[in-house]
């Protein structure tokens, strides 16, 4: 029994840390309408970023954030108004950018060679860091410190984002252009920037996630695929486009990842998290806790 | 130079063509209504004033400023603001917040809480409604966002697309005298109704579209008594 909620709290943690990685998802979704499919290569990004800031200059694995978040958010705002903006453009009558969709998974397929090529297969990780394998014990229960801090990191970041969401003139000009953007336009909103700084902020979540994941995960080229799909039943499960959602889906693959290996065998846990990803698909598209933006 | 100048403007929807070598032209201080039936182009015309589309031939000069390429955001920054047909409000956000994205630009942010005191003077209510989300608004306090919310921009030409849409009667006579009432602080107003004998009654000038032309074009009071509107838009 103590084994449970031992699995338990891990799964919430390390779930959380799921919905950190998809939490940039949902927010890009939110407001270009556009599934980004390279989201796990910028994931994938941002752990390598961590992980060479670290492994070069010996410092604190968390103290890689300082550089990380505003590395990762340049590197979203370029790649939209570099590579995605001039698609939409071309595409603006269009009601659903679909070429914008292929075009993230283009980005994806260039940035896993990439880093295959720059810093080939080998896994990667942070030997003796001072988070690696650090537990914390409460009697019996012991609870990984790495998880926590991950999902300190990961409340907080959904957090800040919400209150910046909700709180600045940039973050109700963001809300305006997902909910219309047409009138949002009218309003003296220029869309193109607003994607910007959406993918900007997305990605350096995902680079928050990152650093959260390097003390105690593996750094391979394509590591995102992995998060990846887990990010899009997450987001599925809590609500395209709900920040919340996001974190309360990861907690629940995380849960089931940990807690259902206890009493099956874990081939099975993933079928029924793809199961429940299905089942809300069918049943309940907004997702389980039906609200479509909490923002 | 008038304040907005309109010079034989072509306008398409992909290949289709919707307005048709149309001329106007609003003085500072004045307010112009379009007049025209479903599909005459009215919409169209104010959309592509504010940007959202191009035209393929002619121009449009603000206070002598070509525009016509310019993108919406840069033209709200410039002064013409639109409130839209349909109010297009930001149903998931609050009454307040819908006011304040209003002021988003440079111009209108500096003095928004200013702004945001007239509007509330304007329309009390809804300085009560303020922290309700703007979906859970009945169609007339909808209406009231909707122009509050163009206002905000600190407009100098405001274009609203039929503001009396689907209100009950007592609620249209109460947006025209707000219309009304804004044009004699001082904003030039364009609008665009259906209602043609109330916004004729308000306005200085008119236009009649029909089909993507303008027909026909004068004094508002001169209109109402030509017997071409009488007999297609006033059903006299
Ligand atoms: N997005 C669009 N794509 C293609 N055609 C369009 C589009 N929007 C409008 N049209 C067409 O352009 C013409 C003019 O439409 P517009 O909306 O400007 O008319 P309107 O005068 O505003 O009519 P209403 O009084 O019904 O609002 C119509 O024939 C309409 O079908
Ligand atoms: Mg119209």
């Amino acid at each position: 029994m103590i084994y449970v909620l031992e699995d338990l709290i891990n799964g919430i943690l390390m779930g959380s840390i799921y919905g950190l990685t998809a939490l940039g998802l949902t927010l890009i979704f939110g407001v270009l309408k556009v599934i980004n499919f390279a989201h796990g290569s910028m994931l994938m990004v941002g752990m390598y970023a961590a992980y060479w800031a670290v492994a070069l200059t010996g410092v604190h694995p968390y103290l890689a954030l300082v550089l990380v978040i505003p590395v990762m958010y340049l590197f979203g705002h370029a790649m939209q108004d570099i590579i995605i903006k001039p698609i939409f453009k071309a595409e603006k009558q269009v009601r659903e950018p679909i070429t914008v969709i292929i075009v993230t998974t283009g980005v994806w397929y260039i940035l896993d060679n990439l880093s295959l090529l720059v810093f080939g297969p080998q896994y990667r990780t942070l030997q003796d860091n001072p988070l690696r394998g650090k537990m914390l014990e409460f009697g019996d229960i012991m609870i990984s410190v790495p998880k926590l801090w991950g999902f300190a990191a990961a409340v907080a970041t959904a957090l800040a984002v919400y209150l910046f969401l909700q709180k600045t003139r940039m973050g109700r000009a963001i809300r305006a252009t997902s909910l219309d953007r047409e009138a949002a336009s009218l309003m003296g909103i220029n869309q193109y920037r607003i994607y910007n700084v959406a993918f900007g902020i997305g990605t350096a979540t995902a680079g928050i996630a990152g650093v959260a994941l390097v003390p105690f995960y593996n750094v391979f080229p394509s590591v995102g695929v992995l998060f990846d799909i887990k990010g899009f039943i997450i987001v599925v499960l809590g609500g395209l486009g709900s920040i919340g959602g996001a974190l309360l889906g990861g907690m629940i693959v995380g849960v089931i990842e940990s807690v259902g290996p206890q009493v099956m065998t874990a081939t099975w846990t993933e079928a029924i998290v793809y199961a429940l990803f299905l089942l809300v698909l069918f049943v309940k598209p907004s997702g389980l806790f039906g609200v479509k933006y909490d923002w | 130079m008038s304040f907005l100048e309109v010079n034989n403007i072509d306008v398409y929807y992909g290949d289709v063509q919707v307005i048709f070598d149309l001329t106007l032209h609003v003085d500072e201080g004045e307010v112009v209504s379009i007049i025209g039936g479903n599909g005459a182009g009215k919409s169209t015309l104010l959309r592509t004033i504010s940007g959202l589309i191009s035209p393929e031939r002619g121009q449009i000069l603000f206070e002598g400023v070509p525009i016509h390429r310019s993108p919406p955001e840069v033209i709200v920054g410039r002064g013409i603001v639109q409130v839209p047909e349909g109010r297009r409000l930001f149903t998931l956000m609050s009454v307040r917040d819908n006011l304040i994205v209003g002021a988003y630009n440079q111009r209108a942010d500096r003095e928004k809480e200013r702004t945001l005191e007239e509007v509330s003077s304007l329309f009390p209510r809804l300085r009560e409604r303020e922290s309700q989300l703007a979906m859970t608004l009945s169609g007339g306090e909808q209406q009231m966002v909707a122009i509050g919310r163009g206002l905000m921009a600190r407009p100098k030409l405001l274009m609203l697309d039929e503001p009396s849409l689907g209100l009950a009667p007592l609620l249209m006579k109460n947006i025209f005298q707000t219309v009304r009432k804004i044009a004699d602080q001082g904003t030039t107003v364009v609008l665009v109704e259906q209602d043609v004998k109330n916004s004729l009654s308000l306005s200085d000038r008119a236009y009649i579209l029909e089909h993507g032309r303008t027909v026909m074009e004068g004094p508002a009071e001169e209109l109402l008594e030509n017997p071409h509107v009488k007999v297609a838009y006033l059903g006299l």
